[in-house]
């Protein structure tokens, strides 16, 4: 069961630039996560809303987050040190289905860390696909060597690995038939372009969506997406959005990850 | 004082709460997230989401911005409609000892009184008119904000409700009690307020607004003090009773507000922050009442002490 819960930090680190490593101790949020899912933390007594951020891997009664500082609440947790406590709700989400057979990760830039968690949690060979802007923006590539069997690296400018994008690899990848799903977090515009992709050599796809949250239990409704829906609703039509076939899901409960084949792009 | 003599329960237009802590519309859906944290039975009672004559998919997202101390929504009344509400939620809330009120929004002066027929014989305690959405464009707050449009449709309810009916006011005017005073003589049972007040922020890098709606309703600790002065604003100029509330967070929050003139009180974005919010608030109302040598809670509605 998700709940609120005051965890000791070990480590808050600078990885690169602006993306931070913090670990933090509870055995029932390591014991309880799932890969996909992520915990919203109280950035300061100064500020209303959680910040979600997911989990990046989970070791014994540990539970990693690797998180960027976009604004003045990660801003404060950067600034948290080794033995402060904070305060967390979680952990809080629909994570990924593990297939059973091969699996590929995807994840792009700032995406990348949920993706070692599904990593860790895959029941056979998982072959991982990480794209990043250039060379100084890539992260987590050892962590993702010890439990992937392969891992390919892209960056846009060609700074290190592949020059191109997430797509080269993936193609080539999925061409060979050896994979059953794909998992991937990222940049709407990447993750469209892996829908694209697996739709056309039919392979199962589930992606995690990011939208500005609230409560993130499922009760305010502001982390809407629309996802594709057969039922026929007969919606007012008078303001917001009124496309036919859609639903507004929440992306804290009914996601973060979703089948990409009902996400509308 | 003795802890178990403690009097919490109040009865609000004939409606008996067991304690004053009801869960604004908007913030706490239908009830299911939150009883997975604790039994909704504890609670006063719970103001459902915003409900329209059809389901509504609400606004494009992004639909929330943070504030100092606060947050804008522009959700835009996302709801399954109130047939699905009846038929699907209604049930679920109604296996707890809480009292259930509807909160409806109309595009039409007749879709409030369809609504308010089809929710008066489907078993709901009290029914909240929502004349002061401000993320809509057709009725909404455009009902709220003047005379005539809410008394047309307090008329409107009261007339087709067999329960209490409850009608909730915008903050966006110029004078609340002119308009409080309107929806008293039109009959209403009571009124609730604070809606959320209409704000924008703009992102100075994009120059483009946060909210896809440009515009979205505040709320949270940041509205608090705007809120107790209305509420003692419109205490002063009804007889009605008043569900108060905007930014309550603490039990001493809830204490002010009912001192403002309240007698019950909503609690909502803090659940954002704190799911047991309002478990919190009823406890610390409790101990306030030991503390303070209070027996009775509803005695101090009102019980502000103006300087004059």
């Amino acid at each position: 069961m998700p709940d609120i819960y005051l965890c000791e930090i070990i480590e808050n680190t600078l990885l690169i630039d602006n993306i931070y490593s913090i670990t933090i101790r509870s055995r029932e949020l390591a014991q309880e996560a799932v890969a996909g899912q992520f915990l919203h933390i109280k950035c300061g007594e100064a500020r209303l809303l959680r910040r979600p951020i997911s989990i990046c891997y989970v070791e014994d009664d540990k539970v990693n987050l690797v998180y960027e500082t976009k604004g003045e609440g990660t801003m404060w947790l950067s600034r948290r040190a080794p033995g402060q406590k904070l305060d967390i709700l979680g952990p809080l989400g629909n994570g990924f289905c593990m297939p059973d057979g091969n699996l590929i990760v995807v994840g792009g830039g700032v995406g990348t860390p949920p993706m070692l968690f599904a990593a860790q949690s895959a029941k056979k060979t998982v072959t991982a696909v990480l794209g990043f802007r250039e060379a100084k923006r890539v992260i987590l590539t050892d962590e993702f060597e010890r439990v992937c069997e392969n891992v390919y690296i892209t960056t846009d400018d060609g700074s290190v690995g592949i020059h191109g994008t997430v797509t080269k690899p993936l193609e080539e990848l999925l061409k060979s038939g050896k994979y059953s799903a794909v998992m991937t977090c990222g940049q709407n515009i990447m993750q469209k372009a892996v829908a694209g992709l697996c739709e056309k050599y039919n392979v199962p796809l589930q992606v995690s969506l990011e939208e500005r949250m609230g409560c993130g239990i499922g009760a305010c409704l502001v982390c809407a997406c629309a996802i594709k829906n057969d039922k026929n609703v007969d919606v007012d039509k008078t303001a917001g959005i009124t496309n036919d076939g859609i639903e507004m899901k929440r992306a804290c409960v009914d996601g973060p990850v979703f089948n990409a084949h009902d996400v509308v792009w | 004082m003795d802890n178990n003599k403690l009097d919490m329960s109040i009865n609000f237009a004939g409606v008996k709460f067991k304690n004053p802590i009801v869960m604004a519309s908007g913030t706490f859906g239908f009830g299911r997230e939150y009883a997975e944290y604790y039994d909704l039975s504890k609670l006063g009672g719970i103001c459902v989401k915003g409900l329209t004559a059809k389901p509504r998919l609400g606004n494009m997202p992004p639909r929330i911005a943070e504030t100092p101390m606060g947050m804008l929504n522009s959700v835009g009344l996302q709801n399954p409609g109130v047939d699905a509400f009846i038929a699907d939620e209604l049930p679920f809330l109604r296996q707890h000892d809480t009292v259930v009120i509807a909160n409806i929004s109309g595009n039409t002066v007749e879709e409030y009184a369809e609504m308010t027929e089809k929710l008066s014989d489907a078993n709901i305690d009290m029914i909240e008119v929502n004349v002061s959405c401000p993320n809509v464009k057709a009725g909404g707050m455009v009902f709220g904000t003047s005379i005539d449009g809410v008394t047309t449709v307090t008329k409107a309810v009261v007339k087709r409700a067999t329960v209490p009916v409850v009608v909730k006011l915008s903050p966006n005017v110029t004078d609340i009690a002119s308009i409080a005073k309107a929806v008293e003589s039109s009959g209403a049972d009571a009124l609730s307020l604070i809606n959320t007040l209409l704000g924008m922020r703009i992102d100075t890098i994009t120059r483009k607004p946060i909210l896809h709606n440009n515009v979205g309703g505040l709320s949270g600790p940041a509205i608090f003090p705007v809120a107790v002065r209305m509420v003692w604003q419109v205490a002063s100029a009804v007889k009605i009773p008043i569900l108060g509330m905007g930014g309550v967070s603490i039990g001493n929050d809830a204490i002010e507000m009912m001192l403002a003139g309240a007698n019950l009180i909503g609690v909502g974005t803090i659940c954002f922050d704190d799911p047991y919010a309002p478990i919190k608030i009823i406890d610390e109302m409790r101990k306030y009442m030991t503390d303070n040598s209070i027996a009775t809670l509803c005695e101090l509605s009102g019980g502000v002490e103006i300087n004059s």
